[in-house]
């Protein structure tokens, strides 16, 4: 395997992760300070996507899309929480995940009903539609732009939980939240944010993967539980897991993918590794997350309490 | 114990299943066998995940897992030309054991939130794992050349197979009865009220979790062997994560931690989707709609609600008193 290819693939790994970053942050904050199991994220990533695909297909601007998604997906995020998931914070487990499930289904049936059952094509705006110079390897513009866009959506996370007023509120309440609630702050309201903003966040994810992956009914599940194991591996709450381990399973699953079969095949006879790679390749991730839980059952980064 | 309306509803609607092929026959419409004899395969498949969601308290969002297993290793011993049925049965169970006890091992470890997505990402793993075995199907699925023979048991006849379903779920019905009362149950529910309790008072819950998780994967997928020979094919739908959602739904429904719940949840939901479908192209959002609905505002499901109702009649029984003051432990051990 020549350096070139590593080199892009370690890129596509990282840009891959960085995707499910994007994901993986809303979704590991709600379900590690209000304790609620979401399995409608992935429903709010296709949203993001069809919203933006719609927006872009009828303005023609890409910007003006992505501005336009991020106010719809903060409403539409507020609207599920108030409507149907704040009632449910003090339920258990299990009727969380069944009225997320519900969801599912319906968001599903609804973009179904909108847009139809085909794949909605969204194409890679103009002025990225080249490629980049990176030490002489090219590399799509579009998908660099992805990584940066996402290095610095983590950076302004870093700096939100960590250095701002709301972030302190936000990660005392992932340690206590009736501490937190009995000292005077208002935690439906920061319950709220935090789901609103992982809307935003999840309808980025899907604004910037609607060019590159297909934006159709259904492509929430696959992102989402891909994202569940982001934070599995990385500990539950913490951003700084999701990020790390969102990267580490970018990673794996794209070299997976591509160096597994190869390597398979200098040590197996052909028609053996040509069966076993792709298989092999498609649990790689599982097996690493099983590998991580039997290691360290609270993840790879747990938030530190007290 | 003196019969409750309760216990003469549940007797009623598992004799009026079985005199369902009867019925089928006066009208002379097979369909009916195909379509309660789903409703029997999934309401094994439910009553077997009750055994850990309800009595265990192990949300398991990947038991389609064990359902595609067994509809799965009929598909591949058939493919291969191996029909015996005896053969299907040994090799489904051993499968699911050998598959439950590596994955119950690692998902037992975790609790709560964890211990979901760690089911649902085992049962993604093998769904990639059937999606990537091209010679069985892969994508496409696999048709299946012939049924499980059994010797003289003949599933070929509808109604044959339609009795083997249903004495397989009042089998399934009654062992659950026998294993939840008995003193394993015992432990087990102990362990989901309280398990940091049951450890101190000397109980080795993991490994009481353990076996009640590959029990019910076992179970599991003797529905998905019989689900195989009903269909006459293996897909890897049938480990989807829908599949796993909908048997959730089915014991959520019905009524968790009883016995007639999943049967009840099974019926009602396929009879639910059926009418829906009749009624409309876009029945999804009706149901994911409701199923918000029913978990908003109900909360024991609809054996519960029989119960409540029972209450409501009568001076309160001290049956249902007891299902009420667990719920209440429940409550308390999420809260701490």
């Amino acid at each position: 395997m020549s350096f070139s290819l590593l080199f892009v693939q370690g890129l596509n790994g990282l840009q891959f992760g960085i995707l499910l970053f994007l994901m993986a942050a809303g979704l590991t904050l709600v379900f590690g300070i209000m304790n609620f199991v979401n399995l409608a994220h992935g429903s709010l990533y296709m949203m993001g996507a069809f919203i933006a695909a719609s927006l872009y297909n009828f303005t023609g601007s890409f910007w003006l899309a992505a501005i336009g998604m991020l106010p719809a997906m903060l409403l539409l995020g507020l609207a599920i929480e108030y409507v149907a998931l704040r009632r449910l914070y003090d339920r258990d487990h299990l009727d969380q995940v069944l009225a997320t499930f519900g969801l599912i289904l319906f968001f599903n049936e609804l973009a179904r009903t909108i847009w139809g059952p085909t794949p909605y094509y969204m194409q890679v705006p103009d002025a990225l539609s080249d490629t980049v110079d990176l030490f002489g390897i090219p590399y799509p513009a579009y998908r660099f732009v992805i990584i940066l866009v996402g290095l610095l959506i983590a950076a302004a996370c870093y700096v939100l939980i960590h250095r701002t007023r709301v972030g302190m509120l936000i990660r005392a309440g992932s340690s206590n939240r009736l501490m937190v609630g009995a000292l005077g702050v208002n935690i439906k309201l920061l319950n709220s944010l935090i789901f609103a903003l992982g809307a935003a966040l999840a309808g980025i994810a899907g604004l910037m993967a609607g060019p590159i992956m297909s934006v159709q009914p259904g492509m929430g599940e696959p992102v989402l539980i891909l994202t569940m194991l982001v934070i599995v591996v990385g500990g539950v709450g913490s951003i700084r897991g999701a990020f790390l381990s969102a990267i580490i399973i970018g990673m794996v699953d794209t070299f997976g993918r591509t160096a597994l079969p190869l390597i398979l095949r200098q040590y197996l006879e052909r028609n053996t590794a040509n069966a076993a790679g792709p298989a092999l390749a498609s649990m790689s991730i599982y097996l690493l997350m099983a590998a991580v839980l039997a290691l360290r059952p609270q993840g790879l980064f747990p938030v530190k309490n007290g | 114990m003196k019969p409750s309306p309760r216990m003469y509803f549940a007797s009623l609607v598992l004799v009026l299943l079985g005199l369902v092929p009867i019925y089928a026959a006066y009208l002379g419409e097979p369909f009916y066998l195909t379509l309660f004899g789903r409703m029997l395969i999934f309401a094994i498949a439910a009553s077997s995940l009750n055994l850990i969601l309800g009595y265990g308290g192990m949300v398991s969002f990947g038991h389609a897992l064990y359902f595609g297993i067994g509809s799965y290793v009929v598909g591949i011993l058939a493919s291969h030309g191996l029909l015996n049925g005896w053969m299907h049965l040994t090799a489904t169970v051993a499968c699911c054991a050998i598959v439950a006890v590596l994955t119950g091992l690692v998902a037992l470890r975790t609790n709560g939130i964890a211990f979901i997505m760690i089911t649902l990402a085992f049962s993604q793993m093998f769904y990639f794992l059937f999606v990537s075995l091209k010679q069985y199907g892969g994508d496409d699925g696999l048709s299946i050349g012939g049924r499980s023979n059994f010797g003289s048991v003949d599933f070929n006849n509808g109604t044959v197979f339609y009795y083997v379903c249903y004495v397989t779920l009042l089998a399934v019905m009654f062992a659950g009865f026998r294993l939840v009362h008995a003193r394993f149950g015992m432990v087990l529910r102990g362990s989901r009220s309280n398990g940091r309790r049951m450890l101190a008072l000397g109980f080795p819950t993991l490994r009481y979790r353990l076996t009640a998780y590959v029990l019910s994967a076992m179970t599991c997928g003797v529905a998905g062997m019989l689900y195989a020979n009903l269909t006459l094919f293996s897909s890897p739908s049938y480990l989807s994560w829908t599949m796993s959602g909908d048997l959730i739904v089915m014991v959520v429904l019905g009524g968790v931690a009883s016995l007639m719940g999943p049967v009840l949840g099974a019926i009602s939901l396929s009879l639910l989707e059926e009418a829906l479908k009749a009624y409309s192209e876009h029945w999804m959002m009706i149901l994911g709609l409701l199923i918000v609905g029913i978990v908003l505002l109900t909360k024991r499901g609809i054996y519960g609600f029989i119960q409540d109702w029972e209450q409501f009649g009568a001076a309160s029984s001290s049956l249902s008193g007891s299902a009420v003051t667990s719920a209440k432990y429940d409550k308390q051990g999420e809260a701490q």
